[in-house]
């Protein structure tokens, strides 16, 4: 079995600690894992990516091929659509609504929407009003990671709850506790 | 052994701990900054008292290393591919002395641009430095191959090229690492001390000799084992994949490649191994990360009876990263069925952050600028140079590291005035100082300005070398006092800042305007390590 997830956002977003959390959990499982990440100019506010790629048998490329995609995961909704040749076509997309506006030329919300509904298969949340929601504002993107829970076929929401516990540990029980909070708030709000 | 998590430059950081090293000497530069980065880090390093501050520039690092080798020590230097240009001079010539203790010289390429101004391949500094070069094509082999990198530097008295490209550097995978690190090398100087020396006399000697071991850094190529030839069914070509490539090709055929595979990770060429694919098969595809260079080798110049193709021909694109989907065009395969890509999302290009001194410190410049039709700006290397997009279109040139304050003094002495170089303070201690000792010596009338944000912003915030000493530096290299300004860059202060501007402008010799303001994304760090 192997899954195939894009992390999208625009530099700042903070993709990478949603990547450190998956990843963690891949190694625990003794699965094999590449990811491959932006760093660099891009991250001045630019969009950046990274791509993820879980296995239970070797995995050559670091890049995941055009078409393979399973899941395309984005904290923002017009980079969310940036990945569309890479998507399988069974492939899902989890997506923020929120836009971050840093260009003058930036769609319109009816243009993304109409553009994601021709994908389909779409979960889109809010995410940065649900971690307003559980009062933890700045944790939307263990929002996001939670609704990619629902279809991360090969971790489970227990699983990931240990690798926030891991990854966040060092800071303290306080914010592990906001960031799983956040992380159920994201997996409930998807299973609806 | 414990498996870890690690980016390529992780890896390869952590295997020349592991082999013993005593000192890293780079300058940032995407994507060799983590390998430093890394060993800042690690207890070992720091148990191991192993020397990681940065570098003024990649020179300084390549010297610094060289002497560090002669005091028999492991040493490592780090760098993006351009600063290879940058160290040349002592690069080249360190194949020339030769090697002490262990010397490892990291270069990063970034084929397809994604953070730099060109995508030159560091493996062809190795070729005619006669040097041997590796090239890995994982994270484990990353981590393996840096401590045969040493041993052998060791063993044939060489230093090595390690050649990185941007999906290896930054790519993370399960690594199996040692529990154990090599102890380091006690101090020994070189059992030849002529070869350090290179008057001509002694040079001419060396050269033969460096000649003579060419051929068999070249036995080493076959016999080490990162080389390594797998027989296929299907005779219709032959493959030769070079580093990274073999995974995009593997990728297409992960039941295994039906094509007779040449996997090269070590260099100088094993021209054995190609010619036992050649004589079998007379078509030949050649796959590299970077530029053709070994295609070109086998095309040559006169007809072969094989067909050579890759890069050259068309079969791969001419320019950029390889990727999973251009090697699969390449072998024959099907596309796999794809979506339309959105015509809604526009590009998002990267963009000075809001609230950074860069910022008004163009805003300033531009309206001094606008009253001078002939005033030229020549800008450098650096998050600054994002103020030639929009809004700002601050400036007509960026070329190279420190080549803001050179060129505004050739179009000096050609003429221009205004002429104004805009540079940072990293780039300014990393190459633009002796530009400005020129510009003295010239009494060229221009205006450098320094955008000190007090960081090497754009590699993610490392020290600045000369941070706390720039006014000090540009008088001791003979600025006159007076003309050395110094100006905060925020909006309560434009009105300020253009009236210096213009001063120094109207001022017919050498000056330099200092803008100095804490990069916000530093003084945000700083703020939340203090209220930890
Ligand atoms: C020879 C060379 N070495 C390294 C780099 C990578 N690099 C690009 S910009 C930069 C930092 C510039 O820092 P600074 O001049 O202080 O400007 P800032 O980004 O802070 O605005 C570096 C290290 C490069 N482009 N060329």
């Amino acid at each position: 079995m192997k899954q195939d997830i894009i992390l999208c956002g625009v530099g700042g977003q903070g993709i990478l600690s949603i990547a450190t959390i998956i990843g963690w959990a891949a190694l625990d499982q003794n699965l094999h894992l590449k990811q491959a990440e932006v760093h660099g100019m891009s991250q001045r506010g630019g969009d950046v990516q990274s791509n993820l790629r879980i296995s239970d048998t070797e995995i050559f490329s670091d890049l995941i091929p055009k078409g393979e995609c399973n899941l395309i995961v984005s904290l923002e909704p017009m980079e969310a659509l940036r990945y569309l040749p890479y998507l399988a076509p069974d492939g899902w997309i989890i997506t923020n609504t929120q836009p971050f506006v840093n260009i003058p030329n930036y769609p319109t919300i009816e243009a993304i929407e109409k553009e994601l509904e021709r994908v389909g298969r779409v979960i889109s949340l809010d995410v940065d009003a649900i971690a307003r929601e559980v009062k933890s504002p700045r944790s939307a993107n263990m929002v996001l990671l939670g609704a990619a829970a629902s279809v991360l076929k090969m971790l489970s929401p227990e699983l990931l709850e240990q690798g926030i516990a891991h990854v966040f540990g060092r800071k303290g029980q306080a914010l592990v506790d906001i960031n799983i909070e956040a992380f159920r708030a994201g997996l409930n709000a998807a299973k609806k | 052994m414990r498996k870890q998590l690690l980016l390529g430059d992780e890896a390869l950081a952590l295997g020349a701990l592991h082999a013993g090293l005593s000192g890293v000497y780079a300058y940032p530069g995407t994507p060799s900054t983590e390998i430093t980065e890394y060993i800042q880090q690690s207890a070992l390093a720091r148990e191991r008292n192993v020397h990681s501050d940065w570098s003024a520039n990649e020179k300084t690092a390549m010297e610094a290393a060289l002497g560090a080798s002669y005091a028999g020590k492991r040493a490592l230097v780090c760098m993006k591919h351009v600063g290879m240009n940058v160290c040349a001079d002592a690069f080249v010539n360190s194949a020339m002395t030769g090697a002490n203790g262990g010397l490892v010289v990291t270069a990063c390429d970034d084929p397809s641009m994604h953070s730099s101004q060109n995508e030159q391949d560091s493996r062809f500094y190795a070729d005619f430095a006669m040097m041997p070069c590796f090239e890995p094509a994982t994270q484990q082999e990353t981590y393996a191959m840096i401590q045969a990198a040493y041993e052998m530097s060791e063993r044939r008295r060489i230093p090595i090229l390690m050649r990185l490209t941007t999906r290896m550097a930054h790519s993370r995978a399960v690594v199996e690492v040692n529990d154990e690190a090599r102890p380091q090398n006690e101090i020994h100087f070189p059992e030849n001390p002529r070869q350090w020396v290179l008057l001509p006399a002694n040079a001419r000697v060396r050269n033969e000799q460096l000649i003579a071991d060419y051929a068999s850094f070249e036995d080493d190529a076959a016999t080490m084992g990162f080389n390594q030839y797998f027989e296929g069914n299907d005779c219709s070509m032959g493959i030769i994949t070079c580093g990274i490539a073999y995974n995009y090709l593997m990728e297409q055929f992960p039941e295994g490649c039906p094509y007779p595979v040449l996997k090269i990770q070590q260099y100088p060429l094993p021209t054995a191994m190609i010619r036992r694919l050649a004589q079998n098969w007379n078509r030949i595809l050649v796959m590299e990360e970077g530029q053709p260079m070994v295609e070109r080798r086998l095309v040559g110049v006169l007809p072969t009876t094989a067909t050579i193709s890759g890069r050259l021909d068309g079969t791969l694109p001419r320019t950029g990263e390889l990727t999973p989907d251009s090697v699969r065009a390449a072998v024959g395969l099907e596309p796999r069925p794809e979506l339309a890509a959105s015509q809604v999302a526009v590009p998002r290009p990267p963009a000075l952050c809001q609230g950074c001194g860069h910022r008004d410190f163009y805003t300033a410049l531009n309206n001094v600028i606008a009253q001078y039709p002939t005033a030229r700006v020549f800008s450098d290397i650096g998050c600054y140079t994002l103020g030639w997009l929009a809004p700002f279109h601050a400036f007509h040139t960026c070329v190279e590291m420190g080549a803001s304050v050179t060129m505004s003094l050739g179009a000096a002495l050609s003429g221009v005035h205004p002429s104004v170089a805009v540079i940072g303070d990293s780039t300014f201690t990393h190459s633009g100082m002796t530009g400005l000792l020129d510009a003295v010596n010239a009494e060229a009338p221009v205006t450098i300005c320094i955008s000190d944000n007090l960081t090497t912003g754009m590699t993610g915030g490392q020290d600045s070398a000369g941070t706390g000493r720039l006014e000090a530096i540009c008088r001791g290299i003979g600025v006159k006092e007076d003309h050395v300004r110094v100006i905060v860059p925020l909006p309560k202060n434009y009105d300020e800042m253009e009236r210096v501007i213009r001063e120094e402008i109207e001022y017919k010799g050498v000056s330099v305007i200092i803008a100095r303001r804490e990069c916000i994304q530093t003084l945000k760090r700083h703020a939340s390590q203090k209220s930890k």
